[in-house]
């Protein structure tokens, strides 16, 4: 990536990133969704990914916990390199926040023990513990009232609200969201959207896919503008935004902001 | 109609039922214990599980029963291990069973939306933990009418036990017939017997299904 711009040179070999990828490359049979890879995420960095669809951008989201394996490169978290399958990965994963475009709550288990269950599973926390750390985080993205609801009853901006606190109850150091506003009807995406302002503000290193420009703007430092499974662009939001310099970040942009 | 009540015959009878009760219930039980794990192997990461599942299941699945019956109770022994006739059925009809719950479980599966386990394992959960925690809770419901009609065969399959010398119901309608009570006096008490406890699986299942309904 030589034309990228805002790479200030070697800071102490990385000290401060926390996610690490060097040359990851991965394909779906002869597709190449992901090309040469390089990115490095700093601590309490907001990193926004767009692209156009099939880019590759929730393919790069799902590999930074391994939900996708990769063919070659190497991706660390907070220095230590991806485990394979186990019970390692596992913990890995517990420290890597995710969150999807459908939610994907338990359907078979309220609100609360949405949020209870990884504490208890996977931590190991004491019941009571997690749950008023539940409640605690359920209040602090709004949906303290639903505690006791199923999923199913709760409308999408609530659902993707909780799926954040159940994130954010295992005390992840990266959070990943893929497109969570995207299945949202539009009153609901700026609740959530807040929530995630409020967590980026609270210095939570954030990897997002979103075309929300207006969130790009306010929270994020940087944004990484992918095409055909590569990183063609990177920069800081305004600058992206105001003066695109490839011509694929061009064409998009003139196609996402005027219709 | 009065075979049962000449001679020893309703004690004959009803000790054979409660040997198809027990070798229903008995079977039916590792069927389930099997069913689940095999299930588990087909959908687990490592392939060398899934490979055991998918054998056992194409292998029993595709195998007459009685072969099976044959091989046990003549193969095991000749091999250093004799469990006795009535252990034997057990693990024949469990093991055959077995695998037809595996297949069931594992459509089951297949239905609950693949984002459940992929937000469980973004957690920190273990396959088995995502499996049974989150997978195996929400394939309960799509599992259980099809589990009850495994076992209604099941309990129709156990007459093969009969023939491999276990005196069950199957093996009291030989004793009868060979006394030369009339075929259609033989026919209705067996009959009756297996029905009742068709009729309770079904029941039984059926209860279930409607307990899994209400809830949520
Ligand atoms: N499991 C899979 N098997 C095969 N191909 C896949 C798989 N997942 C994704 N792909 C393909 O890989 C490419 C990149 O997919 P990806 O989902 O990462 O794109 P994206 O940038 O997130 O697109 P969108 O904006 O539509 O979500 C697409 O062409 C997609 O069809
Ligand atoms: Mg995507």
């Amino acid at each position: 990536m030589a034309d990228v711009a805002t790479t200030d040179t070697t800071t102490t070999a990385g000290t401060d990133d926390l996610v690490v990828l060097t040359g990851v490359n991965k394909h779906f049979g002869a597709l190449h969704v992901l090309q040469d890879i390089d990115l490095e995420i700093a601590r309490g960095e907001v990193v926004v990914v767009i692209g156009p669809s099939g880019s590759g951008k929730s393919t790069l989201c799902r590999t930074i916990n391994r939900l996708e394996t990769i063919d070659s490169g190497s991706i660390t978290v907070d220095g230590r390199p991806l485990p394979a399958e186990g019970k390692e990965l596992a913990r890995l994963r517990a420290e890597v926040g995710m969150v999807f475009q459908s939610f994907n709550l338990f359907a078979h288990k309220t609100v609360l023990e949405n949020v209870v269950m990884g504490q208890v599973k996977v931590r190991r926390t004491a019941r009571a513990q997690a749950e008023a750390k539940a409640r605690t985080l359920l209040d602090r993205v709004g949906v303290g009232a639903q505690a006791d609801k199923y999923p199913a009853q709760l409308s999408g901006g609530q659902q993707q609200r909780v799926a954040i606190a159940r994130a954010l109850a295992m005390d992840p150091k990266v959070m990943l969201f893929d497109e969570p506003t995207s299945a949202l009807d539009p009153e609901m995406i700026n609740e959530v959207l807040e929530v995630m302002r409020q967590l980026a503000a609270d210095g939570m290193t954030m990897v997002v896919v979103t075309h929300e420009m207006g969130f790009a703007r306010s929270a994020a430092n940087r944004v990484i503008f992918m095409a055909d499974g590569r990183i063609v662009e990177q920069n800081t939001p305004d600058a992206f935004f105001t003066a695109p310099r490839s011509d694929r970040a061009k064409d998009f942009l003139s196609k996402i902001l005027h219709h | 109609m009065n075979v049962l009540f000449t001679d020893d015959n309703f004690t004959l009878f009803r000790d054979g039922f409660l040997r198809t009760v027990e070798l229903t219930a008995l079977s039916g039980l590792l069927a389930l214990v099997l069913g689940v794990l095999l299930a588990a192997f087909r959908v687990s990461p490592v392939p060398p599980l899934r490979i055991f599942g998918t054998v056992w299941v194409n292998v029993l699945r595709n195998t007459p029963l009685v072969l099976l019956f044959f091989a046990v109770v003549f193969g095991l022994p000749k091999i250093g291990v004799d469990l006795g006739y009535f252990t034997f059925a057990v693990l024949a009809l469990g093991c055959y069973t077995a695998s037809f719950v595996c297949e069931t479980v594992r459509s089951g599966i297949n239905t609950v939306p693949l984002g459940q386990a992929e937000a469980a394992r973004s957690l920190g959960m273990t396959f088995a933990q995502t499996l049974r925690l989150v997978v195996l809770p929400q394939a309960t419901r799509t599992v259980v009418s099809p589990t009850g009609s495994i076992l209604i065969a099941l309990t129709k399959n156990s007459a093969i036990a009969g023939a491999f010398n276990n005196a069950e119901l199957y093996g009291v309608m030989k004793t009868w017939n060979e006394l030369g009570y009339k075929i259609f006096a033989i026919f209705f008490w067996i009959a009756l017997g297996y029905l009742v406890i068709t009729f309770a699986i079904s029941a039984l299942f059926r209860f279930l299904e409607n307990r899994l309904a209400v809830a949520r």
